[in-house]
């Protein structure tokens, strides 16, 4: 296997972490402590591209590939745990389904305010009583002449109250079981459709979470996503693709992590010695870093196989199980190294432990993933 | 419309600063950036490209890996670049290097309607030198310290920053400007220029595609072609922590003139 990266995507690590340094690290700390979502960030993201980083430029996008907005999520991560998942919701959640399962139309339609960041994306599938167990959908689409008439609810919508579109799922056919969910596209203005408040969260502050709720909500017929029943497979595939956002997420969050300690273990004199000098620093340091590495090379391993257009599923698995399990440990010690003063919110690494703590549930919890992992053995 | 952009790799002062044993700077074991100034100048001209669709080529007198900063200049929108290398070139002071940018800058053509542009200085050598120079030996107007500018037909308004004010200068075409960090702040590079930078066009001129302009010459290029001869490179030595003194009453102004005094400053 080749680890090389190109110009371009060395190009663009460049690129991306001036401008995470530049403009999204002085802004952490406010948006966490303030739960509030960064739009300004958005918006200088979306002139860079990077709102479309790995879709053809004819629908808008930058004509990238999946790797190098990988890499993205991750150097936005290193900084900012938030404004990581952000990009990763709208980039594999919505705009992907949209690529991978729209017809031209709907691509023509959709596509090019979503890519250009002027529409900002997300995902409906979990609801109160469908979380791992996606299939158990109670929200239902009941055609009724040229649309349908969507009812229910979702709750833990990351981009829920600031999006444009979304990609939600409803039973069309209750018997049917998981052939009988389909997917919709729909547009925050639809009639009867509405988004509920704000989540408070222990990590992610500044992102936004909030309910989605449809009352005889009304979604035109040629806003179905794909075909009628085949929106459980849409969801899979494109919960196969989140998870490589997530796991750069994650991976972003440990190494940045691990930064923040060998910066700061440098500088902290205890009993006459930089704390760098204690063997114990250093192998704990070691570890870490060790740790992130391998994770860095399932996550790339995983968005290159995406790229080629090879089978990834388990990849993006054991991509998302490692980098999330990584990051809480490499980040929880992280604090533990910056003892007292790690435990307050004068530094960034107790914020890192608290977004990294998500990574391990959202997109399918480490439990999930290790069930793909295993069937993906035989193991029965 | 075409603006020529000048630029210069240069070593990142951010880190160690490593010099030869003949005093010159040892450049290839030092990170090295674009000159902030030049970015400036940079970013002054895709703004111009953005509100007329003129050409902007980006122009660097350097080893080959300067190639990898031209790159990244095209990625932030820049059409060309042209790459000006060769052994004879090696070790140009200010006065040798004005000689073959100009001489390459001829070659890439100038039409009436054209701006040169270059950064104030250069980080490493702090001249000011070769913007002037290369305006002086085009025989085109030149007009420095450029803080902000308009561009009206094919003439430019210029408010030149000086250490004492300002000076508004109209100036016509084809011109050459040096520019300041005032100016403006430099774009990122995007992602979709970073994905067609490879595809756009990168010249090299080397000393073959020179040597028959009049301005090159074996005793105007080059180490033997260059005045100024380097005495000493050093790293400067870091200054002491300075004494603040808090309070604006007398008994501050008292210890203030006690410490001038002791150390017969007053």
């Amino acid at each position: 296997m080749d680890f090389h990266l190109t110009n371009e995507q060395l190009m663009l690590r460049k690129m991306y972490r001036e401008f995470a340094e530049d403009h999204v690290k002085p802004l952490a700390e406010e948006i966490d402590e303030e739960e509030r979502f960064p739009m300004e960030t958005v918006e200088k993201m979306a002139k860079l591209g990077m709102m479309g980083i790995y879709f053809p430029k004819e629908y808008g996008g930058a004509g990238g590939d999946v790797l190098s907005y990988a890499i993205a999520v991750e150097e936005l991560a290193k900084v900012c745990g938030t404004t990581a998942v952000i990009v990763s919701a709208h980039t594999s959640l919505c705009c992907a389904p949209i690529f991978e399962h729209g017809t031209e139309e709907q691509k023509k339609k959709y596509l090019p305010g979503l890519l250009s960041g002027k529409k900002i994306g997300a995902f409906g599938l979990t609801e109160p009583g469908a979380g791992t167990d996606a299939s158990g959908q109670q929200t239902t689409a009941v055609l009724d002449g040229d649309h349908y008439v969507l009812n229910g609810s979702k709750c833990f919508i990351t981009n829920g109250n600031v999006a444009d579109v979304f990609v939600v799922f409803a039973m069309t056919d209750k018997k049917a079981g998981n052939h009988g969910i389909t997917a919709f596209i729909m547009e925050k203005d639809m009639p009867g459709f509405t988004q509920g408040k704000h989540e408070k969260k222990m990590g992610i502050r500044g992102s936004s979470t909030c309910d989605l709720i449809f009352e005889d909500c009304i979604v035109p017929k040629e806003n179905l996503l794909g075909k009628v029943g085949k929106g459980f497979k849409i969801a899979m595939m494109t919960l196969d693709g989140g998870r490589i956002g997530i796991a750069s997420q994650a991976l972003g969050l440990g190494e940045g992590a691990v930064e923040e300690a060998v910066k700061y273990t440098k500088e902290r004199v205890q009993f006459g010695k930089r704390l760098s000098q204690f063997q114990n620093t250093q192998f704990q340091l070691a570890d870490m870093h060790t740790r992130m590495q391998a994770a860095q090379y399932l996550v790339y391993s995983a968005a290159m196989k995406k790229q080629n257009h090879e089978d990834y599923s388990v990849d993006a698995a054991m991509a998302k199980l490692f980098a999330a399990e990584a990051a809480s440990d490499v980040t929880r010690r992280a604090v533990q190294l910056f003892g007292g003063y790690g435990y307050t919110r004068e530094y960034p690494v107790e914020r890192m432990m608290r977004d990294a703590k998500i990574t391990e549930i959202y997109e399918g919890t480490s439990e999930v993933q290790r069930m793909v992992i295993a069937s993906h053995l035989g193991v029965k | 419309m075409k603006i020529i952009v000048c630029v210069k790799q240069v070593p990142d002062t951010s880190g160690k600063v490593a010099v030869n044993p003949d005093g010159t700077l040892d450049r290839a074991s030092m990170q090295t950036i674009t000159n902030p100034d030049d970015m400036n100048a940079v970013e002054a001209a895709l703004k111009l490209k953005d509100e007329t669709g003129c050409m902007v080529t980006v122009v660097t007198m350097g080893p080959p890996p300067a190639m990898g900063m031209l790159r990244e200049l095209m990625a932030m929108g820049a059409d060309s670049a042209v790459l000006v290398s060769a052994r004879e070139f090696g070790g140009s002071d200010t006065y040798a290097t004005s000689q073959i940018l100009a001489a390459a800058i001829k070659r890439i053509g100038l039409e009436p309607d054209d701006i040169v542009m270059c950064g104030r200085q250069a980080i490493d050598g702090d001249t000011a030198q070769v913007g002037p120079q290369i305006a002086e030996k085009l025989g085109m107007p030149q007009v420095t310290y450029v803080a902000e500018m308009h561009k009206t037909g094919d003439t430019i308004t210029v408010k030149r920053m000086l250490e004492d004010g300002y000076m508004t200068i109209k100036v016509q075409t084809p011109c050459l400007l040096t520019c300041i960090k005032e100016l403006n702040t430099p774009r990122y590079m995007s992602v979709s220029g970073v994905f067609e930078t490879y595809s756009k066009p990168l010249d090299t001129f080397n000393y073959e595609s020179l040597k028959d302009d009049s301005l090159i010459d074996a005793t105007t290029i080059g180490l033997k072609g260059s005045p100024t001869n380097i005495f000493k490179s050093f790293t400067p030595p870091l200054k002491g922590a300075g004494v603040i003194l808090e309070g604006d009453g007398k008994e501050t102004c008292e210890k203030l003139a006690g410490i001038l005094a002791e150390k017969h400053i007053i």
